[in-house]
């Protein structure tokens, strides 16, 4: 199955509620033809807003502007918008059978029974539900019932498809897997696709681009790399991965901390302190190290060992060593910071 | 100890079931015996029953078209508004919502007499069976409302119907093949309330009839006052063997189905993880 693409405006959407809460700041948006787009953001940060407003479920406050392609669908609610959407608890219709539920759109639009029934049965199969084609919902268990809402809602062919939050109510073990499919799936069908997550490795793994939100506000887009590696400000670099404070004062070699000197890639600013993340810091014998500190705490991830080292900053600063590597609560440890660790420093001074 | 208190309990309630339902069973055989002032050793016997059916049977039938009439206006009017309730929270809703409980919480005789003044001069309303049927309706409608409305905030209807709308379905798809079949049961509950209500009102429909429209209660009351004992008795049993299997009707379908129980504690899952 392959549908058609279509690239999507925004144009000064905002948002208010009727109870005057706003829930979005005026927003422009341009989705790439074929792209998929995560929303990512803490939750009531404005993302599902975002794409009720894209579906036709909401309208934005004067002024805003929606394009589907050059089609102005401002106006249009969203049983004229062709839109293909998955709720967040699935919306799956009780009183009908899986079957029932994927045919829906396409018996609304009174499609040829024969129709219907081959683009079902296709549907069944890419989303591996042909054995339970005539099961109620009831009896379907969270990954299948987020199957069925996928496939009800590509059977009409839409032009977009809008997910929001479609793994939530997944256990951890079942949300890997399904995100897995999930990848291959959208690539496979091609269709320009909006994803709400408020998981950053969800957002990171799908996303051609990712939108990090935050009070009603896009504060980044990006390719996932960029997001991670060179986050616009330091609410984005907190929200996206493990990141700690490293207090210092300014010298001519660099800054000097509690845990010894961190020396600094010439023509740095003056800074006041160092975000690391964890992965950035290379564990060596303390008597090599630039810093200096003991471990306070250790906690094996199996593919990783999780450090939380004290004395090295006011604060316990978060390291990730190799799962082989067992230190010990006391032990003294050193480390060094890779030196790609700078780059980003140097955005977060300008942003501040 | 435990059994013990446990084996109270029953006892406890055995007491308490056997205390009501025991006078009504004696009423009601009193109705199939031949001389209650001599017990039963006089003999068992239908034509106290027979009897009561060639004196009321106008009153039976009359009081199942009123509650037929009821029902059916209840369902055009209390459907729509229990769902257009369930959409709007707004404080308009809610102000209705207290209004239309009003005639359960008054009197039925004082409604009976709002009614009585408001239209007691149109004589031919006033002495048609309509009149009482608009009483009952008054009556029933927010039994019909408040289970159509508590079944459509349930089975969370706004956003079943965001997702047919999003597959293409108008506001009329919706209602016939989501909206309908989702809040049936509520609908079903509602109607067997309504119809339960209506079969047993008394107060109001004392109110409001004429001789020529006598509903069933009404005429177990006359039959109480003014005929024999075994009369009366037959009356009641007639009257339990009408409104015994709606109340067993009502108990079964009010109960939420299995499906919609597996969805209720699906979403509460969700709840926690969101
Ligand atoms: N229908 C509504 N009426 C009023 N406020 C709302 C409504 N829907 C959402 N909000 C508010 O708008 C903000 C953003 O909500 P939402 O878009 O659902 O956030 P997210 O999906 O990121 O969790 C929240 O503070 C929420 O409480
Ligand atoms: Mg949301």
């Amino acid at each position: 199955m392959k549908l058609d693409a279509i690239d999507i405006t925004l144009q000064g959407c905002a948002k208010h509620y009727p109870n005057g809460h706003r829930a979005l700041q005026p927003t422009d948006l341009s989705i790439g033809a074929g792209e998929t787009l995560v929303l990512l953001g803490p939750s009531g940060c404005g993302k599902t807003t975002m794409l009720r407003l894209i579906a036709g479920l909401e309208s934005p406050d004067a002024g805003g502007r929606i394009l589907f392609g050059s089609d102005d669908v401002t106006r249009r609610s969203i049983e004229h918008r062709q839109v293909g959407m998955v709720f967040q608890n699935y919306a799956l219709f009780p009183n009908m059978s899986v079957r029932q539920n994927i045919a829906y759109g396409l018996r609304i639009r009174k499609a040829p029974a024969a129709e219907i029934k081959r683009s079902v049965d296709e549907l069944l199969a890419l989303t591996r539900l042909t054995d339970f084609a005539d099961r109620s919902i009831a009896q379907l268990s969270g990954g299948q019932r987020q199957r069925v809402a996928l496939a009800r809602a590509l059977a009409p062919q839409p032009r977009v498809l809008l997910l929001d939050e479609p793994l939530t109510a997944l256990d951890t073990q079942l949300r890997e897997h399904v995100r897995g499919e999930m990848d291959r799936l959208l690539r496979q069908l091609g269709v320009t696709t909006v994803y709400v997550t408020h998981d950053q490795a969800e957002a990171m793994a799908l996303g051609d681009r990712i939108v990090v939100m935050s009070a009603g506000r896009i504060e980044q887009i990006g390719a996932p790399r960029e997001i991670y590696h060179r986050p616009a400000n330091l609410a984005v670099a907190r929200f996206i991965g493990t990141i700690s404070q490293i207090d210092g004062d300014w010298t001519e070699q660099g800054l000097l901390c509690r845990g010894g000197l961190l020396p600094a890639p010439a023509g740095t600013p003056p800074l006041r302190q160092f975000w690391l993340r964890p992965e950035d810091a290379i564990v060596v014998p303390p008597e090599l190290a630039h810093l200096r500190g003991t471990v306070a705490q250790a906690v094996f991830l199996g593919e990783r060992t999780r450090l939380s080292i004290a004395g090295l900053s006011n604060e316990p600063v978060t390291v990730d060593i190799t799962g082989r590597f067992a230190p010990v609560v006391g032990d003294a440890i050193g480390i060094q910071i890779r030196p790609e660790a700078w780059q980003a420093n140097l955005t977060y001074a300008e942003a501040a | 100890m435990k059994k013990f208190l446990t084996a109270l309990q029953l006892v406890i309630t055995l007491l308490m079931v056997l205390f009501l339902v025991v006078p009504v069973l004696m009423s009601m055989l009193a109705g199939v015996t031949d001389n209650y002032a001599h017990g039963w050793r006089s003999g068992l016997t239908l034509r106290w029953v027979q009897q009561v059916w060639e004196l009321y049977h106008g009153a039976i039938g009359l009081s199942i078209l009123i509650a037929l009439a009821t029902l059916a206006i209840t369902l055009v009017v209390g459907v729509p508004a229990g769902y257009a309730l369930s959409r709007s929270r707004n404080r308009l809703a809610r102000w209705l919502e207290g209004l239309m409980v009003l005639p359960v919480a008054i009197p039925g005789l004082a409604s009976a007499l709002a009614l009585l003044v408001m239209y007691g001069s149109l004589t031919a309303f006033r002495t048609s069976a309509w009149f009482i049927v608009v009483g009952h309706v008054i009556f029933t409608l927010p039994f019909m409302v408040r289970s159509v409305t508590a079944i459509c905030l349930g089975c969370d209807l706004k956003t079943l119907e965001e997702g047919a709308a999003s597959l293409g379905a108008t506001f009329w798809q919706r209602f016939t093949t989501v909206v309908l079949p989702n809040i049936r049961p509520g609908i079903l509950a509602g109607a067997l309330t309504v119809v339960t209500l209506s079969i047993g009102e008394f107060n109001l429909t004392w109110m409001l009839h004429t001789p020529t429209t006598q509903t069933l209660p009404v005429g177990l009351a006359d039959a109480y006052a003014s005929m024999r004992l075994e009369i009366g008795s037959a009356y009641t049993l007639i009257f339990f063997v009408m409104i015994v299997p709606l109340l067993t009707v009502l108990q079964s379908v009010s109960k939420p189905t299995g499906q919609q129980r597996g969805q209720r504690t699906n979403r509460m899952k969700q709840d926690q993880t969101a």
